[in-house]
């Protein structure tokens, strides 16, 4: 079938529900709306209100009950309609979806999902826009994963329902309904922790994910350059070998992505690979990400995002060391 | 042994009917014709107002924008009873609100056109900026309350929560913290039946959202909320009894637009619905009292049209001519520039994509 990231979600959960009678989806508006991304479209009325459920306004409330699912033997589908509102459970998936497994030194465990939206480039009100990854990733016990195309958002959807841990999924708003893909029919897992080399190439690596992989993948071919292209899919944990491994191969690290530049996903690249093999490289790590500043109101994220002209500049810069 | 140790109930408020009659018992007499005049025009503008911005995002020259079409009884009939030193915070609909306020079409409009620059004015009218997260404000609310109290300025605090968002722990914790503390802060809910599409009925399995002010031991009434003179009323008398407790006012609305532009109503709720709430109109029934007291007439109100609509169009046309000054977003931080945020804004400057309006 050809899917674009929106349909092939909503077929994965499709999928994960018909295939396991405990897949429960719960959030705002996700019943007969269908998820205000239409993501959940069609879910009630194929499997009913005890199993797609439009909760009360609460995003404390949808994580703390989806948590207490999970240790009932339950495997929720949590969604938060925007990340930019996920800050209010953010007690619930750090201190406990993340920590009732090392709590209990394994014998309770919290196997969901968390679905949500995520960054910006859609023009949209405040906390609409915010990537907000690194928060979710610095203490551990979360599983984050963020597919950039339709294929790789089933294929992780489906390997995330067959998880035993919490898994938080963030759908890049961007590229919801950006391109259709080849998307099989059946169920299929796309593994988690393991980044997928877009491209492969000698002279420069570039490491992105998210929002960013098809603006570096067209300023690469339209530069025509022998890069390496890596997309993370999974955030934490970090595929450390394949980055390394490719730095180590061509000497040149550029890291792009839509969030934050200060303390976020780029700066924990460029430690890894500033430790484990700073003597392979050629030239300096370089990261393009947003400034370190709130997202901007939608009048000035032109300003703010990340784009072809800063990758190529970046790229330039790389390779003229 | 066994006694009842608590009995409570939530009293219901009306003055104008839907077709614009007066519960002359319930009618206080500060609520005279100019008043209720006033409340008309303030109404009438925000509806005007409202009407144009949906405009202004279907053509792309706004951005995603939640009406107060159907709300604007609540809106300006709770704003209309402060003194100016009260201190407004609202959410991100109470737009008739703000114009009672004080806050200017232009700053509305460039507000809703995507620049925050529209929020540069509403300390000056005493207000907070429109917040997007649900129910967060309520307690930045009882914080004011608090300083006002502290600093006995004598100033009150009025804010607003959506029927949805009683659902959020933020709401308990305001109301619980005001009661504690009987802090001098109106707690209005503008309960227009639906949180974008999730009905009034699956926030909450309580009757009313108005006794949720039991719980925290503060006041607590349910109003038509279609009826400026019920809300005016209530907001007044819960002003004037802050010095006992605070008052949480539920008013009893309908949101007759989409929730936002985005949205798509027709997924989940009956015409029929709309049509029998728009009976209800609170722009209709005002002016119905209005005509049968000889107050308004057809000339009247094509003229109040005319004038409300040119002061629209001036602000449009003001507001398209602004031109964001990209630094703002990085001044506006910190009460200095650390040097490595101006690391940052420098080399965002000097990149190419700046001269190219920071085009992709
Ligand atoms: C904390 C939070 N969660 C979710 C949203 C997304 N959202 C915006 S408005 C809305 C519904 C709000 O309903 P209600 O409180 O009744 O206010 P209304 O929109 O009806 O004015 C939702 C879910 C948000 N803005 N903030
Ligand atoms: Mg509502």
């Amino acid at each position: 079938m050809m899917l674009n990231m929106n349909t092939a979600i909503n077929n994965a959960l499709d999928t994960v529900m018909r295939e396991d009678k405990n897949a429960i989806i719960l959030g705002e508006d996700v019943g007969k709306d269908g998820g205000v991304f239409r993501v959940t479209d069609g879910l009630l009325a194929k499997y009913g209100s005890d199993r797609v459920i439009d909760t009360p306004l609460s995003e404390a409330g949808i994580i703390g009950t989806a948590i207490g699912m999970a240790l009932g033997g339950l495997h929720p589908i949590a969604e938060i309609q925007f990340a930019g509102f996920m800050y209010l459970a953010f007690d619930q998936l750090v201190s406990h979806a993340a920590r009732y497994r090392s709590r209990s030194r394994s014998t309770w465990t919290v196997p969901m999902v968390v679905r949500t939206p995520v960054s910006g480039g859609v023009k949209t009100l405040e906390h609409h826009a915010e990537s907000p990854e690194v928060y979710y990733a610095h203490s551990g016990g979360l599983l984050i994963v963020e597919p950039s195309n339709p294929y790789d958002a089933k294929g992780l959807m489906i390997k995330a329902m067959h998880m035993e841990d919490p898994v938080l999924f963030l759908e890049p708003t961007k590229l919801y309904r950006l391109f259709r893909q080849e998307v099989p029919d059946g169920a299929y897992e796309v593994p988690i922790g393991k980044a997928n080399t877009l491209r492969h190439g000698n002279n420069l690596t570039i490491i992105t994910y998210g929002t960013m992989v098809p603006i570096v993948t067209s300023v690469v071919e339209k530069k025509g350059i022998d890069a390496e292209i890596i997309d993370l899919r999974t955030i934490n944990p970090l595929d450390e070998k394949s980055i390394l491994d490719s730095a180590e191969k061509t000497g040149r690290v550029v890291i792009v992505h839509e969030a934050p530049v200060s303390f976020g996903v780029g700066a924990e690249i460029a430690a890894r690979v500033a430790e484990k093999a700073m003597f392979k490289l050629n030239a300096p790590i370089i990261r393009v990400a947003s400034p370190s500043i709130p997202y901007p109101f939608p009048s000035y994220e032109q300003f703010y995002l990340p784009n072809a002209i800063k990758i190529s500049q970046a790229i330039d810069e790389a390779m003229s060391s | 042994m066994i006694k009842k140790v608590y009995d409570g109930h939530i009293d219901y408020l009306q003055i104008m009917d839907e077709n614009g009659e007066i519960d002359s018992e319930q009618m206080p007499p500060y609520l005279d014709d100019g008043k209720i005049s006033e409340m008309y025009r303030w109404m009438s503008l925000t509806r005007a107002a409202d009407t144009k911005a949906i405009s202004l995002q279907r053509q792309g020259r706004a951005v995603t924008y939640g009406p107060s079409a159907g709300e604007e009884a609540t809106q300006v009939g709770s704003a209309m009873a402060l003194s100016p030193k009260d201190i407004l915070v609202p959410n991100f609909r109470q737009h008739g609100s703000y114009f009672v306020r004080g806050l200017s079409l232009y700053d509305y409009f460039l507000y809703w056109k995507g620049y925050e620059d529209g929020m540069t004015a509403v300390k000056k009218i005493n207000a907070t900026p429109y917040i997007v997260p649900v129910a967060t404000q309520l307690l930045h609310a009882v914080g004011l309350a608090f300083a006002q109290k502290y600093k006995n300025t004598g100033a009150n605090v009025l804010t607003y929560v959506g029927d949805g968002g009683t659902s959020e722990g933020n709401f308990y914790e305001a109301l619980n913290f005001a009661g504690v503390m009987k802090l001098p802060v109106v707690f209005v809910i503008e309960n227009n039946q639906w949180a974008i599409s999730t009905p009034r009925n699956r926030q909450s399995a309580a009757t009313t959202l108005a006794q949720k002010a039991m719980a925290a031991g503060i006041a607590g009434v349910q109003v038509d909320g279609n009826d400026p003179l019920a809300v005016y009323k209530a907001t007044r008398d819960a002003l004037v009894n802050l010095k006992s407790a605070p008052t949480l006012i539920e008013c009893v609305t309908y949101r007759m637009s989409f929730h936002t532009t985005s949205d798509d109503p027709t997924k989940y709720r009956q015409d029929a619905e709309v049509e029998e709430w728009s009976k209800k109109d609170p722009i209709k029934r005002v002016r119905a009292y209005l005509e049968r007291r000889k107050l308004w007439n057809d000339s009247k109100q094509a003229e109040m049209d005319d004038q409300q609509s040119k002061l629209i169009n001036d602000s449009v046309d003001k507001a398209e001519k602004f031109r964001p000054d990209p630094k703002s977003i990085f001044e506006h931080l910190y009460s200095f520039m650390p040097q490595i945020l101006k690391e940052e804004e420098d080399a965002a400057l000097g990149a190419n994509f700046w001269q190219q309006g920071g085009q992709t």
